[in-house]
């Protein structure tokens, strides 16, 4: 992953970690990697790491164990789905019909697009 | 928690004002961005720091502990600056057991992980380093010193990219681990931007920012756009900086973004390297 300006850094450390949940690489009961991992990783300050996480440890999608270090929790993936994809409008939608819009694209293209794309992906 | 206090220092070189009234704290544990442009100051404070040039007025504390010509805080300090303080024929090994012997907080077996990293050659004379491999030495001693306060002037100096990123991963190891003070003033800000907590930016001797780089970054945006659009959304709004491209114009706000703007306007965050460049524009 790189990092870019467009969010801030913590945000997209949680991100990061919500990805790889999802995709399958931190799986439910399993321990991630540390604080001090993932700031050495991306060359990033250990408190915006902490802060990244903490957001997760927040929504009850990592645990920390004291002394052992933090684990993906037994409902992240299903917790993940619901966060995701009640921000699916704002993120991507809202973006593709903004853009559509500025090209001259017509909703009908756009949906041809889609199915198109859906059944070939 | 120890802390770093620097109360109305001023230092004149001839009719050269260096720094004029500098005031600041440095506390435990976080790592600082020193950031200015060449001859703003940054050097000269930090040689007051560490008591290798004398202020002609004010007052460097540790601890409430005057630090001039204070050898017990002294040793709390460890300063990497452009001069070297060994004698030039000495060996690289030898000058890692020697500030060992300076140093009781010294880590050695650390110091001698880190040159394998950076394949430092341990056998060559100090002077005869590249400039890259000077600068590499350095910052091994400075990792591997332990003090509470670390001063690091142009760490990556002459360092080629890979060396940089290893520096900076090692920097954050180092930290994460066993956590000091760093204190790193370098031109590279991109590089630091995210390894920084708090930012210090000084201008012709003095100190026109001291916070968290995140309250920083969060005081203005960037807004960009066709050039009447952005005029008319900039109107009024306390504006340090604009780049024009063509029809298309940049400009970076300090202020809250308005509520609806024109959905035609782009919005992005500051970043700290624009920021520092239009707050130092002379």
């Amino acid at each position: 992953m790189e990092l870019n300006q467009d969010k801030p850094i913590f945000q997209q450390i949680a991100e990061t970690i919500e990805d790889g949940i999802l995709t399958g690489s931190f799986k439910a009961e399993e321990q991630i990697p540390s604080i001090t991992e993932f700031s050495v990783m991306y060359k990033i300050n250990p408190a915006t790491a902490n802060k990244g996480i903490n957001l997760l440890v927040e929504e009850e999608i990592i645990y920390k164990k004291r002394g052992v270090g933090m684990f993906v929790t037994a409902g992240a993936v299903s917790k993940l789905k619901e966060k995701r994809q009640t921000q699916f409008y704002d993120a991507y939608v809202s973006k593709l019909i903004r853009e559509a819009k500025k090209l001259n694209i017509s909703s009908t293209d756009i949906i041809a697009m889609i199915e198109r794309s859906y059944d070939n992906e | 928690m120890s802390s770093l206090r620097i109360e109305g220092v001023s230092k004149s070189y001839g009719s050269t004002r260096a720094l004029n009234d500098v005031n600041l704290t440095f506390e435990a544990n976080k790592i600082y961005g020193l950031l200015g442009r060449n001859g703003a100051g940054k050097t000269t404070l930090l040689n007051i720091i560490n008591n290798r040039v004398f202020a002609d007025g004010g007052r460097v504390s540790f601890d409430d502990e005057d630090v001039r010509e204070n050898e017990r805080i002294q040793s709390k300090f460890y300063f990497v600056g452009e001069k070297m303080l060994f004698p030039d024929s000495m060996k690289v090994n030898k000058a890692i057991k020697w500030t060992a012997e300076f140093y009781s907080s010294f880590d050695k077996d650390y110091a001698f992980k880190l040159a394998d990293l950076f394949e430092l050659p341990l056998k060559k004379k100090i002077n005869s380093l590249s400039t890259g491999y000077k600068s590499i030495f350095k910052n091994i001693l400075a990792l591997s010193v332990n003090t509470p306060f670390v001063f690091l002037d142009e760490p990556v100096l002459g360092l080629d990219a890979n060396h940089r990123e290893l520096f900076y991963k090692m920097l954050i190891q180092k930290y994460s681990d066993n956590p000091a003070a760093f204190i790193i003033s370098t031109h590279l800000i991109e590089e630091v931007a995210n390894i920084i907590e708090d930012v210090v930016i000084i201008k012709k001797g003095e100190i026109i920012k001291k916070e968290s780089k995140e309250h920083l970054l969060s005081q203005g945006y960037s807004v960009s756009g066709v050039a009447a659009k952005v005029d008319a959304y900039i109107k009024g709004k306390s504006v340090i900086g604009i780049d024009t491209l063509g029809g298309l114009k940049s400009a970076y706000v300090m202020g809250k973004r308005e509520a609806d703007p024109d959905p035609e306007l782009d919005f992005s965050a500051l970043d700290l390297q624009k920021l520092f460049i239009e707050l130092t524009n002379s």
